[in-house]
């Protein structure tokens, strides 16, 4: 029973699902409309899970003085701060609550993100060589799109941003497109799977 | 020369970083400006379907981003946001990431206010819901089922400007701003290819390559690709202070440093390579 139920269920909401896609009609669509709803609701608690997840994480940290054990209670204290910011006076504009999302979050979640040039330029300059014809393409390309997505491109040469949208629209949207095209497929058969139970990972098993 | 070259192609980390940080820093400093004219892009596309839209029409406007990606995507909203306020379209907004929400209520109150448009009846923020692309199939049925109230608790039927709203379909373009999943893909799909509402939107620049697929097919009506899809649309708004034009320079000299350090990593590759060294 253990197997046979969570398989029964995947199969009849997978195949409510589908139904209301083709057949958007009752009853099909009251059905599809409410596993819609218990979906959200599911995706909802799973924050209270993520969250608690968090706090058990980084109290064992301290507890067990792990690894960098000295970041756990700034973590724990900002996630506290927030949260009972949050409860207390709401998220709506001009309270604690969004005064530190606006003047602290925002600000270092940019500053995190900023990063990425620095790491971008150094990986650049180390590991971006035009040792082959393929790879001689791919920078140029690189260099062709790098000055277009800029003003001093244009500056440079006012066609640059012409071959740039050219690279984007035709041979990049080629790559994209056998890319996504794959992936819908193989979406497509992974659900096939699931529905019909012969793909059971999900359950936990090593099937 | 070769040992010049050597060392070139062995230069520290730390100085790259410095050069990339200076590269940044100064034209902020010295406020260089570059002219960004605006040739055939996806974002003039974007630009020319919104200016085509007549007054008072509905548009839903979907954050999905969060603070890491704001410098590329707050100035797009805001850009979007004061071009469809200008235009007297009523503007609905949510959030398909926690933080998007009160990313869109800085956007569109700052906006409106500066336009003098009026919360709940010009726009409104419903805030945040989880569930993404099944959330969107849930908006193609009803709208008040997934936000029975706004961001700030207002109850769906108090608010004037949801009352001609029922589903998705009632809106007559969905913008979505999108830093990743969920985003773009989740409302091209649900909202444009099941529902029939057109989309468009704007992305990180490193993101924007994967959706010109979507342009390509009619799929998404424009595209605002990283901070130059920004600035193209602040130029194309009239917006003379944007944060995206005044970034346009420290991206172009990051950008050409960023070249030159390439070069001189392929110039000394192929000075050791000539050598015999390193394949």
């Amino acid at each position: 029973m253990r197997l046979v139920i969570p398989l029964a269920i995947t199969f009849v909401t997978g195949m409510i699902m589908v139904l209301h896609f083709f057949v958007p009609h009752q009853p099909i669509k009251l059905l599809g409309d409410n596993l819609q709803d218990w979906f959200m609701i599911v995706t909802a608690a799973s924050i209270f899970l993520g969250a608690l997840n968090l706090m058990h994480v980084h109290f064992r940290k301290i507890k067990l003085k792990l690894k960098n054990w000295k970041y756990s209670p700034v973590t724990l204290t900002g996630f506290m701060v927030m949260f009972i910011a949050g409860l207390i006076y709401g998220v709506t504009e001009a309270k604690p609550f969004d005064f530190m999302f606006m003047n602290m979050v925002a600000p270092m979640g940019s500053t995190m993100f900023s990063l990425l040039a620095f790491f971008v330029a150094s990986a650049a300059f180390r590991a971006f060589r035009a040792s082959n014809w393929r790879a001689t393409l791919l920078l140029t390309s690189a260099f062709i799109v790098m000055l277009g997505q800029v003003p001093i491109g244009a500056m440079i040469w006012d066609k640059i941003p012409l071959a740039k949208v050219w690279l984007m629209t035709f041979p990049n949207t080629a790559g994209q497109r056998a890319v996504m095209i794959g992936a819908a497929m193989g979406v497509v058969s992974t659900s096939l799977r699931m529905i019909f139970g012969i793909e059971r990972s999900y359950l936990g098993g090593t099937d | 020369m070769a040992s010049i070259l050597k060392k070139l192609g062995n230069t520290d980390r730390r100085i790259i970083f410095i050069l990339i940080a200076l590269s940044v820093i100064l034209p902020i400093i010295f406020k260089i400006t570059f002219p960004n004219p605006v040739g055939a892009e996806p974002s003039r596309d974007m630009f020319e379907y919104i200016d085509a839209m007549p007054s008072g029409s509905d548009v839903l406007m979907s954050f999905d981003y969060g603070p890491s990606t704001m410098p590329e995507l707050q100035p797009m909203a805001i850009a979007i946001a004061t071009h469809l306020l200008r235009k007297d379209i009523n503007v609905v907004c949510m959030a398909l990431w926690p933080e998007g929400a009160s990313l869109a209520q800085e956007v569109m109150s700052g906006v409106a206010d500066s336009l003098g448009r009026t919360q709940y009846e010009d726009w409104c923020n419903l805030g945040y819901k989880t569930g993404a692309g099944i959330m969107i199939v849930r908006l193609g049925s009803s709208m008040k089922a997934v936000f029975p109230a706004d961001r700030d608790n207002l109850p769906w039927e108090e608010i004037p400007m949801l009352a001609q709203i029922s589903d998705l379909t009632s809106f007559d373009l969905v913008i979505t701003l999108s830093a990743g999943d969920p985003g773009v893909p989740a409302w091209v799909m649900m909202a444009g290819d099941r529902f029939g509402v057109p989309v468009g939107g704007g992305c990180t620049a490193v993101s924007a390559p994967q959706f010109y697929t979507y342009l390509q097919t009619g799929q998404m009506v424009g595209l605002l690709g990283g901070l130059k899809g920004a600035a193209d649309y602040e130029t194309l708004v009239g917006i003379k202070d944007g944060t995206a034009i005044e970034g346009m320079a420290p991206q172009s000299v990051a950008h050409l440093v960023i070249m030159l350090f390439i070069v001189i990593g392929n110039v000394a590759y192929f000075s050791e390579k000539k050598k015999g060294g390193r394949r």
